[in-house]
């Protein structure tokens, strides 16, 4: 980043925005979670939120918007990729048994 | 560069674009994404699998006795805590150092209040009342996740802490630098904050 | 785990004064000698461990019987009267593999060779950030320590297997909890040495030093250091949740209903159960299957480039094998759970993940195959690393293709947790890597010290420790799969395992002829220090860039700053006078 002082004057005004947008996202976390919805549904709305709360995070504080290095993209893409495989892990496995024994006299 | 001086520690490298303290620190943050994932992993994966009742059965919202107030608020501390740590870096870019300064101990009291709160309000009045991590596993999940999380809290306080007491000299040395480390540093402290708002809606809301 | 970079940068002043025994020696910022310090204290531990392995092959092949000479030094408790104990014998089991794995091959082969060998080769000063680096050969060395207290608390080492299946591991004795802590700090120790690799390898290179110019070597170091860096953190997760276990009373790993020794551990422990012993399984086998890519990756580094000087021609498909080792590096993730196929997984995981094993086996036979075709037409040089580089050839070979009915469901049904599993990953990594380990060893030491190591004593060391390991290794595979189970204390309780008793005579004998021709090694190891003969800066006429820096080589590596112009195994071509052409001249020497 050997950018110039002008540059990260003119960020200012994205650091607040963010800052507003993250606030707004903290209760709309909050109210959505008093709404009664599915419980899947629930996962997914506040799961969405933090993703584009995150997303903003990393956008503008971590200035990967201005981030001309593609090393960090590719990075960023094995992240992403890794976290997603982790989190479906358990519900590959939870639900994967083998086939039943068909019971006998015995039970 | 000269046999023996290490090259791309402030200048950028042609190619990559990165100076490589920056390259570092986003490697590290991979790693921690790793880490931080296994545990929520973990928290699905138990979830699903707890059965429906006795003292295992994953509790309700409200047995849980988790405040969103209070988790809400320690939420907002922590965003603000993350505008101040990117306004530091702005203002050191901008060769203002005092500003600067004064963002960084902004930053390290939001992060020290973060630390207070979580445990005056939080696991002080838990363990008074029994709520130990040995209760259930959402008990055990939950120190576990915030008590590691807070473990980077300090360790960040830590790192800005230096950077505002004996780190400084080095402004005087090579402000670039120096600049560039507080950006490492900022890098560190936003995957923090991010790791928070993922923690506040699973733990809290859920 | 906290974040702390101390990236500083070499200031020019470090030129101008010397440093102090402790700063020179001890706490040292040179990226050589922090190799140095990782490689002996490595070599230390694999001595040790494999010394608990002999321990107990003794057991196995005359089991109950009091140990001759040495069966009294280890205590009424352990060895009451010369003979082990069961706990005993699963606690030099469970060391020997954590040992062997995490305190022996993968600091050899990453910290040691990684750090000595990859600047050099790379054309770099020393690693992107040295202070990392002596921190990570310190939190290794403490984490070593840990692990080595753990034999005088009471209970003994961790002997819940090198895997620490919970539950038994969550109610073993303090040793466990000692192994946790001890692991905490060696994954740290890898964390913090992964990011230097892959930033010194990408920022670093010298001038014309292109990623495709790269050594294989350093390639393969490359690859491993993502393996470390994204595998290593589910396993730290999983020792802090199996710490909470044990120290915190929590139950991520205990199950409800859990019964030990007759009574409901509810009961004995206030636990509250609800816990998942596969979740342990998984977490650890996440990290542990790119673990072994850990093991193999940088070993085939090392004997690519001993094959690549000794048959003085080019590397047959080198783009192949870097593709192919890239691909490996992804596909590692994606495969762990064929270690968990006798858990109860359904069918279509188990298919899922047995497709996985089978392509991953794939790369590793291109890699072997391009350096099987790279001895055609060679004019082999048979010396002592030679050796050790074309044994390593056959000997993996034979690993990876009897790791293939493991990966098969309907195979492994038979073949799991008995002998030939052990054979299958013995034979990868003990004539495997660690043939490769001595390849690299009598290669590069004429570089760390400015002298060659004896040639005889090399190839006495070499031929013995060739044969017997095979007759360590061969007969397991048959033992195996005449059913005899691993872990089990003594061979003889059951009755079906009678007709294995011979091969398993054959096996201790072996392994102890094995010990015995270790001695050459450490004898010429140390003697030649001294008594080696003195050899100039590039005694194999080597083209890669280490060979152009001085040996030893000076803090700074290089006396002027290099500049690569052609590829890594320009042996044999046109142009130069000589049959090499290396990497740092620019024309060839009139």
């Amino acid at each position: 980043m050997g950018g110039a002082h002008a540059d990260v004057s003119k960020h200012m005004k994205a650091y607040i925005a963010v800052f507003v947008a993250l606030a707004i996202g903290t209760i709309l976390t909050v109210a959505a979670s008093r709404i009664h919805v599915s419980t899947p549904a629930h996962i997914g709305i506040a799961l969405t939120i933090a993703v584009v709360k995150a997303s903003l995070v990393a956008a503008i504080f971590m200035h990967l918007k201005w981030e001309s290095a593609p090393s960090i993209w590719w990075v960023l893409l094995v992240c992403v990729i890794f976290f997603v495989v982790l989190m479906l892990l358990p519900s590959l496995t939870t639900h994967d048994t083998p086939p039943q024994v068909v019971h006998g006299t015995w039970g | 560069m000269s046999a023996g001086v290490l090259p791309y520690t402030v200048k950028p490298h042609p190619v990559t674009g990165l100076y490589s303290g920056k390259f570092g620190t986003w490697l590290f943050l991979a790693s921690e994404v790793m880490l931080f994932g296994a545990l929520f992993s973990s928290y699905v994966l138990l979830r699903v699998g707890a059965p429906e009742t006795g003292p295992a059965a994953w509790p309700s919202h409200e047995e849980t006795h988790l405040s969103w107030v209070i988790g809400g608020i320690n939420t907002m501390i922590l965003i603000i805590s993350s505008v101040t740590m990117v306004m530091a870096w702005a203002s050191f870019k901008m060769h203002d150092f005092a500003k600067g300064r004064t963002y960084l101990i902004a930053t390290w009291l939001l992060a020290g209040a973060f630390l207070v709160i979580k445990l005056l309000f939080e696991y002080i009045p838990k363990f008074q009342h029994g709520y130990v991590p040995a209760k259930n596993n959402f008990f055990a999940l939950y120190y576990t996740l915030t008590g590691l999380h807070g473990l980077h809290i300090i360790g960040g306080m830590i790192v800005i802490g230096y950077f505002i007491g004996p780190g400084s000299s080095l402004w005087r040395r090579d402000p670039e630098y120096y600049t560039n480390r507080i950006e490492c540093t900022g890098l560190y402290w936003h995957f923090v904050d991010l790791v928070w708002i993922f923690l506040f809606p699973v733990l809290y809301l859920m | 785990m906290s974040a702390e970079h101390h990236h500083h940068e070499h200031s020019d002043h470090h030129e101008h004064h010397e440093l102090g025994f402790w700063r020179k020696y001890v706490f040292s910022i040179d990226h050589k000698v922090i190799g140095i310090q990782y490689a002996v204290t490595a070599l230390f531990f694999l001595l040790f461990g494999f010394c608990l392995m002999m321990m107990m092959r003794w057991q196995f092949a005359y089991p109950l019987q009091p140990m001759p000479f040495i069966g009294t030094w280890f205590g009424e408790t352990f060895m009451p009267g010369g003979v082990m104990t069961p706990d005993f014998f699963n606690s030099l089991g469970a060391m020997h593999g954590t040992i062997m794995v995490f305190l022996g091959v993968v600091p050899l082969v990453v910290g040691g060779f990684g750090n000595y060998v990859m600047p050099l080769q790379i054309g770099a000063p020393d690693m992107s950030f040295p202070k990392l680096n002596m921190m990570s050969y310190w939190v290794f060395f403490v984490g070593g320590v840990i692990m080595l207290a753990s034999f005088f608390v009471r209970g003994g080492a961790a002997s819940s297997g090198w895997t620490s299946y919970a539950p038994l591991s969550v109610i073993a004795p303090t040793g466990q909890t000692y192994w946790l802590i001890g692991m905490v700090f060696l994954i740290t120790s890898s964390l913090l040495g992964s990011m230097n690799f892959i930033v010194t390898i990408v920022q670093l290179r010298a001038k014309g030093l292109t990623m495709f110019r790269l050594p294989f070597f350093v390639w393969a170091q490359f690859v491993t250091a993502f393996l470390l860096l994204l595998a290593f953190p589910p396993l730290e997760a999983a020792g802090v949740l199996q710490l909470m276990d044990r120290v915190a009373g929590t139950s991520f790993f205990l199950p409800e209903g859990l019964v030990v020794s007759g009574q409901q551990l509810v009961q004995k422990r206030e636990i509250t159960g609800g816990g998942s012993p596969l979740l342990w399984q998984h977490l650890f086998w996440f990290l542990a299957h790119p673990e072994v890519y850990v093991l193999i990756l940088p070993a085939m580094g090392i004997v690519a480039e001993v094959i690549a000087n000794n048959t003085r021609k080019p590397l047959w498909g080198y783009r192949a094998m870097v593709y192919a080792t890239i691909f490996l590096g992804f596909m590692s993730f994606i495969v762990w759970a064929h270690h968990m196929f006798m858990t109860g997984m359904g069918t279509r995981l188990a298919a899922f993940f047995a497709t996985t094993t089978m392509i991953i086996s794939i790369p590793s036979v291109v890699i072997l195959t391009a350096l099987v075709i790279s001895l055609y037409n060679a004019s082999i040089r048979f010396n002592v690393p030679m050796l050790f580089a074309l044994a390593f050839l056959p000997m993996f070979a034979i690993g990876g293709l009897t790791g293939l009915p493991l990966g098969l469901p309907v195979s492994d049904i038979h073949l799991h947790d008995t002998f030939y599993v052990i054979a299958h990953f013995h034979y990868v990594v003990a004539p495997g890597t660690i043939f490769a380990i001595f390849a690299g060893i009598y290669h590069w030491y004429p570089k760390v010290t400015g002298r060659m190591m004896n040639s005889f004593l090399g190839k006495l060391h070499f031929w013995v420790s060739f044969i017997s390991i095979n007759g360590v290794f061969m007969p397991m595979f048959f033992a195996g799969m005449n059913g005899m189970l691993r872990r089990g204390y003594d061979p003889t309780a059951y009755a079906y395992n009678a007709p294995n008793m011979g091969l398993v005579k054959m096996m201790s004998w072996s392994a102890w002829l094995l010990g015995l021709a270790q001695l050459p090694f450490i004898i010429n190891f140390f003697w030649s220090i001294k008594g080696g003969r003195r050899v100039s800066q590039n005694p194999w006429d080597a083209t890669t860039l280490e060979w152009t820096a001085p040996s030893p080589p000076p803090h700074g590596n290089f006396l002027t700053e290099p500049v690569v112009y052609r590829g890594p195994y320009e042996y044999s071509v046109p142009g130069p006078k000589t049959d090499f052409f290396p990497q740092h001249l620019a024309k060839a020497e009139a």
